[in-house]
């Protein structure tokens, strides 16, 4: 079972802005973070036009981030973040076995004594962020899935299974700025909703609770190879528990899953907010929104090759220009079996492909 | 001899009264002060509050209420009546509030670095993670000195046993010490000899420790002057009189977020003469708009890459960026032992009673004794009133205490206390002395030591009544200056220049900022705009009501030209230019939506105007103003044509009364030349293409066109005195085109125009290829005698003249891009938020 999982990950955002730019600051978090169970084997982000400006460092909670300035008047932005990443099975033995809420929440509480370091390093996670306001609906939304004694992680498990069940994935539902309680009360959203909600509901009954950004691996349907730009960057949930291992654990609300080797971690904080993948000022330009793909490829599966995305013709043509290098290797590629097994993931292997954010 | 003041004073059993003991003698150290005002005669006192009411007036003090939706500004209110302290009383109450900025500023360091105070459980997680105030990115940013905090303002008050207590801590930026100083200017000169005789301790030497103490924490390379601004969030803010006020007096430009750029590490101020860097930020803007890219992103008021600056240690921002959540009145209960762990000391000056309803034991307290407490947020960033708990009813008292059990951490319950009250003047009698509460807003700054100085005195603010248990400038309070005597010698230094005056409007010497000199020109631009308008819409509406209703040549002729000009907007295809002339005319007088309307062009001009308003005289502004007021109020009557025309005229008198402002009491400096270029070229195109046009249209070179032309450009006294006849085609143009002595000439126009963009270049050592002298040249050269000949080929020769002054009005619009391209901030293009997923 300790067999990593290995995968190859492409990024790419182009900002079209229409008319130049003059001044333009971004701030990037595409850097996938090291963890207990996720090394990094290779990762680099190119940008083009060349910043004028940059500085590399950690942010508050650890996560690796990067400064860029442009100060020369530029029409277009290119960033292209890619990666290897292997991961390590990481699943909790049982959920069963985690602190009891109610036990969990009181002890996150203050009363004047130190707190243990690792739940002072939850509390950072515990109250409301400026993605997330703690409401008293969350909680009485969440609130037969915790009933007195209950295992946290069992808990979180049935709210996880809730809101799977009873919201609908809709890419033109909300925007970035949609608040929490609307989407509660409207049952649709993408991923980051979804986590947003799952977290506000965690923090409102007491409990630590943490956004995580990252990629996932999409499946091609039965007898069609892997699709070029096909997935998008991913959000889930990952809830304080101490005595399980590593004392985090992740649920996926978007798909109803726990996440194990599938799920490639780039960065976690409080909320989208503080981890958001590109988030800039610029001066000038016009009012295009940008064009992103992620591709993430299993490196001990064929290639994936080029195909236009039918509703999407922004990202087929970026998937083409971005794969016109390897043309070569995809034809070579092209014989070989049309489906090699997918990697270990039993559970979800008649599910329906996962879907993540919107793009 | 009137009888004493203080035969009606009243005096309170529930309050401590600052100027008499309980036995209602006064106290020792208001005797002499007293005693004066008790011989002070009621006329004398009148004068003296008349001297208060016009000094407020006259330097422009204002307090902006944005509830208000009447105008922005309110006059400050201040009560002639000093609060006297002694100075022994003085100096515990100074030293306490050292020790607490002390503290404060190591709080600071502790929670954005290692946070022993968290792990230590001194202060619960919740009111540091928890509050909004907290800034994530700003954790680990260690400023320049470790000082966070170099400003702090303290509430105090008085309980009825005499026992000063702290009501609330600002440490994110806080206001008043400007309010402070200016009435100490005011005060001081009510009661001069007074002020002198009683020691009274001067503010002068606070302002030089905050300035020096700024200059020593200033991250300067080799060979720069610490260089220090003031940000404000600009002319809406309700304390942005201050901002100006403490500006000018410290020294500092006074400069808004789009003035300044980060480039790499370092921050600069865009001026006219380019980037200059700056080393310290005295901000009045709250931290978390300073920079949309880490901070929050939804504001346009920050400066993008702040935080990176301060990471680098490049910049010294006052105060440190995340030290508003010091502001949280949760705080309090946790503060002597934070004290005791931090300085190893105990708290000099208790804060009000406060519980923390975060904890359950307090929350029980709370919820025991909620009738002697008052409710309020635990977070600054909480919009929430205070909260009596004796004047909730039995609903809102259960929905209160509902609200306070499902977010405990959010609100925090405090002890009231009957403030201390003190002397006020009544104005409603002719000699009569009020007994209000009052507390006392006190400061401190960083000092060059890195130890922290105490404003003698500060704030004193009083309740509108007697009763009251709330002070506030937005309530409506009044403030008071603040004496704080002294046995020794005072201190003479003095930090106001004999050379700043109200009336000085531009500073010469200081560095422009571009966003001032944008505004400048086009208040230049907008000054001779309205102008050029109202003198064609004047002309237009004439000939109409001399026309008595009729089409006749010369109201198609006017209405023709002011379709060219831009005055009247551009008709709807298939409709005729003088189809409901008098309609059109009105709308494009009174309408500020229409675009190029008189109205438009008078709102945009005060909108220059109020961006560099600090420039201004007062009188430059009251006109202004009152331009204003004419419009809104003329345009809610639908006036009559005749009404139109007398505003019109009144417009143009409050033109000629700016353009006098502008020659006669502007310093001559970059900022004024980029003024009245903005004139020159407003009205040197207005000329070129007023010519233009007319000598294109046939129909205008009736006689009778001829006359309006003339009155249009303002020159018919001139034509009359040197022709005495009916206009002629040949002299109007020579009068209006090529007499350089004419002010209203497009050649005198051109030539001055070239003049000062001369002066202006050579002063900032800029060059560029000169158009619009070429234009000019162009036109001089044009043969006049060519308009004698017979009307074929006048007319062609009228055609060609046209095609010149339309280049030379070319030649100044391209001029005018060069220059915002050049020196100016982009201020239409608003930095915006980016964000992908």
């Amino acid at each position: 079972m300790s067999e990593p999982v290995r995968y190859h990950v492409l990024h790419e955002t182009r900002y079209d802005y229409g008319s130049p730019v003059s001044l333009s600051q971004q701030q990037l978090h595409l850097s996938p973070r090291i963890l207990a169970w996720q090394q990094v084997e290779e990762q680099r982000i190119d940008l083009d036009p060349a910043p004028t400006w940059r500085r590399d460092a950690q942010d508050a909670f650890g996560n690796p981030v990067s400064w860029v300035a442009f100060h020369a008047p530029h029409e277009m932005l290119f960033v292209s973040s890619s990666m290897r990443i292997a991961i390590m099975p990481h699943l909790p033995p049982d959920l069963e076995e985690s602190l009891p809420w109610n036990e969990l929440r009181d002890r996150l509480a203050y009363d004047a004594s130190a707190p243990t370091p690792a739940d002072l390093d939850a509390t950072r996670f515990l109250f409301e962020s400026p993605y997330i306001r703690v409401k008293h609906e969350l909680a009485a939304y969440a609130a037969d899935c915790f009933p007195p004694g209950r295992p946290v992680l069992v808990g979180t498990r049935a709210l996880m299974a809730k809101i799977f069940k009873e919201f609908k994935f809709d890419p033109e539902a909300t925007t970035v700025a949609t608040p929490v309680l609307e989407v509660l009360a409207n049952k649709r959203g993408v991923c980051q909703d979804f986590a947003h909600l799952m977290i506000g509901c965690l923090r409102a009954l007491g409990l630590a609770a943490r956004y995580v950004s990252g990629y996932l691996l999409t499946r091609p349907p039965p007898g069609k190879p892997r699709l070029i730009g096909a997935d998008a960057s991913h959000a889930w949930v990952s809830v304080y528990s101490p005595g399980s291992e590593g004392e985090w654990v992740d649920f996926d609300p978007t798909n109803n899953l726990l996440p194990d080797t599938e799920h490639i971690t780039v960065a976690f904080g409080r909320d989208f907010g503080d981890i958001s993948p590109l988030r800039g000022i610029i001066l000038g330009g016009g009012g295009h929104e940008p064009e992103v793909a992620v591709t993430v490829t299993p490196l001990d599966e064929e290639p994936p090759r080029p195909v236009a995305v039918a509703d999407s013709p922004a990202i087929g043509k970026l998937a083409t220009e971005a794969a016109a290098s390897d043309a070569i290797a995809d034809e070579i590629a092209e014989p070989a079996e049309p489906s090699l097994a997918a990697p270990n993931t039993p559970a979800l292997e008649d599910e329906p492909a996962p879907v993540t954010s919107r793009q | 001899m009137a009888r004493t003041l203080l035969a009606i004073y009243p005096q309170s059993a529930r309050r401590y009264d600052e100027m008499l003991a309980p036995d209602g003698t006064v106290r020792p150290h208001w005797q002499q002060f007293f005693q004066h005002l008790d011989q002070v005669s009621p006329e004398e006192m009148h004068q003296r509050l008349d001297f208060v009411d016009r000094r407020i007036q006259e330097n422009g003090v204002t307090y902006n209420i944005y509830a208000d939706p009447n105008g922005a500004d309110r006059p400050w209110a201040l009560d002639p009546l000093p609060l006297i302290i002694s100075s022994e009383e003085w100096a515990e109450v100074s030293a306490a509030v050292a020790q607490r900025a002390t503290l404060f500023n190591a709080m600071l360091a502790d929670l954005y670095g290692e946070q022993t105070l968290l792990a230590d459980g001194l202060l619960p997680p919740a009111l540091v993670y928890g509050q909004h105030g907290y800034l994530w990115p700003c954790r680990g940013v260690r400023p320049p000195g470790g000082v966070w905090l170099h400003h702090y303002a303290v509430d105090l008050a008085r309980s009825p046993d005499g026992q000063w207590w702290v009501i609330a801590d600002r440490t994110q930026a806080p206001s008043g010490a400007g309010y402070a100083l200016e009435n100490r200017l005011i005060v001081s000169r009510v009661f001069p000899e007074m002020f002198r005789d009683l020691h009274v301790q001067h503010l002068a030497d606070f302002f030089r420790d905050q300035v020096d103490g700024l200059s020593a924490l200033a991250p300067v390379d080799p060979g720069e002057q610490p260089h220090t601004v003031l940000l404000t969030p600009g002319p809406y803010n309700e304390t942005y009189f201050e901002h100006a006020y403490l500006a000018r007096y410290l020294g500092f430009p006074l400069v808004e977020g789009q003035d300044l750029t980060v480039r790499g590490d370092s921050l600069y101020l865009k001026t006219l003469r380019g980037l200059k860097r700056v080393h310290v930020v005295l901000r009045r803007q709250d931290d978390d708009f300073c920079d949309p890219l880490e901070l929050r992103g939804d504001s346009a008021l920050g400066i993008p890459g702040l935080v990176n600056v301060a990471r680098a240690g490049r910049v010294v921002i006052a105060n440190a960026l995340g030290s508003g959540l010091l502001s949280s009145g949760a705080l309090m209960g946790f503060l002597p032992a934070i004290c005791r762990k931090l300085l190893g000391e105990e708290l000099a000056m208790p804060s009000v009673a406060t519980w923390w309803c975060g904890e359950k034991p307090a929350l029980e307290f709370v919820r025991e004794n909620f009738d002697d407490l008052v409710i309020k947020p635990a977070y600054p960033t909480q919009r929430m009133d205070p909260v009596f708990g004796h004047e909730l009813k039995d609903a809102e008292r259960d929905e209160m205490l509902r609200r306070i059990e499902a977010r405990p951490h959010a609100y925090v319950a405090q002890e009231m206390i009957n403030l201390s009250q003190g002397p006020t003047w009544s104005r409603a009698h002719e000699r009569r002395l009020l007994a209000r509460p009052v507390g006392l807003r006190a400061y401190a700054v960083v000092n060059a030591d890195g130890g922290y100085s105490v404003m003698p005195g500060g704030l004193a603010r009083v309740a509108t009544g007697a009763s009251a248990r709330i002070i506030s400038m937005q309530r409506g309070g009044s403030s008071k200056d603040a004496w704080v005597l002294t046995d020794g010698p005072v201190s003479e230094f003095t930090m106001l220049k004999p050379s700043v005056g109200v009336r000085e409007l531009v500073r010469a010497g200081a560095n422009l900022t571009s966003r001032v000199v944008e505004n400048l020109y086009w208040l230049g631009r907008y000054s001779e705009r309205f102008d050029d308008s109202a003198r064609m819409l004047r002309v237009a509406l004439s000939r109409i009501v001399e026309a008595g209703g009729q089409k006749t040549p010369a109201v198609e002729a006017a209405m023709a030209l002011a379709l060219h000009l831009g005055v009247l907007p551009k008709p709807e295809e298939d409709t005729e230019v003088t189809a409901g002339s008098e309609h059109v005319l009105l709308e494009a007088i009174y309408d500020p939506k229409q675009p190029g309307s008189l109205a438009g062009n008078i709102r945009n001009l005060m909108w220059s105007a109020t961006h560099v308003r600090e420039r201004l005289s007062l009188d430059h502004w009251h006109s202004l103003n009152r331009l204003q007021r004419d419009q809104q109020a003329a345009q809610k009557r639908h006036p009559s044509m005749s009404e139109a025309i007398a505003f019109l005229d009144r417009v143009l008198g409050v033109s000629s009364s700016l353009t006098g402002f502008a020659m006669d009491n502007m310093t001559r400096d970059d900022g004024w030349r980029m003024l009245i270029i903005g004139r020159r070229i407003e009205r040197l195109t207005f000329l070129a293409r007023m010519m233009s046009s007319f000598l294109r249209m046939e129909a205008a070179k009736a006689p009778g066109a001829m006359e309006w032309l003339l009155e249009l450009a303002d020159s018919i006294i001139t034509y009359r005195s040197r022709y005495s006849r009916l206009p002629e085609l040949l002299p109007v143009i020579d009068l209006l085109v090529f007499d350089d002595s004419n002010p209203h000439s497009v050649i005198f126009q051109g030539w001055a125009l070239v003049r000062y963009l001369n002066r202006l270049l050579r002063d900032l050592g800029d060059e560029r290829g000169d158009k619009v002298t070429e234009a000019i040249v162009k036109l001089v050269a044009f043969p006049l005698e060519r308009l004698e000949h017979h009307p074929i080929a006048q007319h062609q020769a009228c055609l060609e003249l046209a095609d010149l002054l339309s280049e030379l009005e070319h030649a100044a619009n391209q001029l005018s891009d060069w220059l915002g391209n050049r020196y100016f901030t982009h201020v239409g293009d608003v930095s915006r938020q980016t964000m992908a997923v």
